[in-house]
């Protein structure tokens, strides 16, 4: 008996306390990502943001929660319902679970897997599914217009990303996260990679969508795409999922490109801060990029994106393994 | 083997708490909040409007196109994987091998391009 506690009890029961350890900050600055995300967006149009609900308004997200959550759970007569019922599911747990892998420190990782960035490119892919769900079982012109629109635009700009990834994995020789990060320790590969990292960020602006990009919901034609026939907890599900993506998106990029939780010279007074606030902070930094962009850039027209995606991200990505793959093998740099 | 796969079981586990989770929303939800549907409360939504047509129509082929395209480089970059973490090993051999295998995929690409595939007007 005290064996089977041993082998298989303990181990469960640490595993559930670090998901949870996992699961509540990331909640919890899902729920603040709105409200930064007002309160920036205000500043920059020279206004307050949320400032009622608490001190400065901090109470905001929490109240909007619980709206949401005593509002109706409206399920249309036309749709299809356990479909309807299983895309906001399915979309929310998809931007959790892609969470299991993050690197947040050295060691800090729940389950370091050796193909670690495989499955996060997985499961973004999967993301579109939930979407495409979401916006058939409505049945309804402008869920499905902008489901449509949303998948067509998400793979579009994954393959650029796919190939982005594969120019990084070239100097690191592994697909696991912490080597990916570890292989930065000297140089993070926002430098040498400039332009790679340049079309990713932008590919993640796309594949979040996100203004400029954010099509599939234009509220001026398509009311606000494949979640205009969802209400209550369902809706937000899919709005918890979309920011949950977003932070997803922004600490790929940080793992991949900024070092992950390496601070940015190990010299004395920067090496002393943990490496989870370093990782936290370059995130925040990120995600200050994507709100920025949103309050600055007017939305791109559907084959203005298109043709960026196709005509531009793929060739360049595409030239980019090509040229940086050659250029270490001819230096006989690859590891 | 066992080592292998106790690697994943966390990730089992997380999916578990987050499709939890997420049903529990809903559900608690549901409980809480007063539900008293009407059939105008159920309808589609289009602008006020008594919905038009069923949804589940033709659409543009275009989106099937784009579709089709993403499988094949999705495929590309999927092969890609293997060989970048091997090409250590593989060495100029096997760069020059992948170089041809995508020139070959540029070619369709290009094709594809000339043909108007990728226009949206």
């Amino acid at each position: 008996m005290a064996e089977f506690w041993a082998t298989y009890v303990w181990p469960t029961v640490v595993i559930v306390a670090a998901i949870v350890a996992i699961l509540v900050p990331l909640l919890l600055s899902v729920a603040y990502l709105t409200y930064a995300e007002r309160k920036v967006i205000g500043a920059m149009q020279m206004r307050k943001g949320p400032n009622v609900v608490g001190p400065f308004g901090l109470l905001q997200p929490i109240a909007d929660g619980l709206k949401l959550l005593t509002k109706e759970t409206i399920i249309p007569s036309g749709a299809n319902k356990v479909m309807f019922l299983i895309a906001p599911m399915f979309t929310f747990s998809l931007s959790l679970v892609a969470w299991a892998v993050m690197p947040f420190g050295a060691g800090l990782v729940l389950a370091d897997i050796n193909v670690g960035i495989l499955y996060l490119f997985a499961i973004s892919s999967l993301g579109v599914y939930g979407i495409i769900m979401a916006g058939w079982a409505s049945n309804s012109r402008y869920a499905f217009f902008g489901a449509l629109r949303a998948a067509a635009q998400m793979v579009s700009y994954e393959v650029s990303m796919g190939f982005v990834i594969i120019t990084v994995l070239v100097f690191v020789g592994s697909l696991r996260l912490t080597d990916i990060v570890l292989a930065q320790e000297n140089l993070w590969f926002a430098i040498p990679l400039f332009p790679m990292f340049i079309i990713f960020f932008v590919s993640t602006l796309a594949e979040t969508n996100r203004a400029p990009f954010d099509l599939p919901e234009a509220e001026a034609e398509l009311v606000a795409g494949y979640n205009v026939e969802y209400s209550s907890m369902t809706f937000a599900l899919f709005f918890l999922g979309e920011y949950a993506n977003m932070i997803l998106m922004c600490a790929m990029t940080v793992v991949l490109f900024l070092g992950g939780w390496l601070p940015p010279l190990d010299v004395a007074p920067l090496n002393w801060i943990p490496g989870p606030v370093w990782f936290a902070l370059k995130v925040a930094a990120v995600l200050f990029v994507f709100l920025w962009v949103r309050a600055t850039f007017p939305r791109y027209r559907y084959d203005q994106l298109m043709r960026l995606g196709w005509k531009v991200f793929l060739p360049l990505s595409l030239a980019g393994v090509a040229v940086y793959s050659g250029a270490l093998v001819a230096l006989g740099w690859v590891p | 083997m066992e080592i292998f796969l106790a690697e994943y079981l966390p990730i089992l586990i997380f999916l578990g708490i987050a499709v939890g989770l997420s049903m529990a929303m809903v559900g608690v939800s549901w409980l809480l909040a007063p539900q008293r549907p009407d059939s105008e409360k159920l309808s589609s939504y289009e602008c006020g409007f008594e919905a038009f047509s069923d949804t589940r129509g033709r659409f543009d082929v275009r989106f099937y196109l784009v579709t089709l395209l993403f499988i094949i480089f999705d495929l590309e970059v999927a092969f890609l994987f293997p060989w970048a973490v091997a090409l250590g090993d593989i060495g100029l051999f096997g760069y020059w091998s992948m170089m041809i295998f995508l020139a070959v995929l540029t070619v369709g690409f290009i094709y594809e391009w000339k043909k108007g595939a990728l226009e949206w007007e």
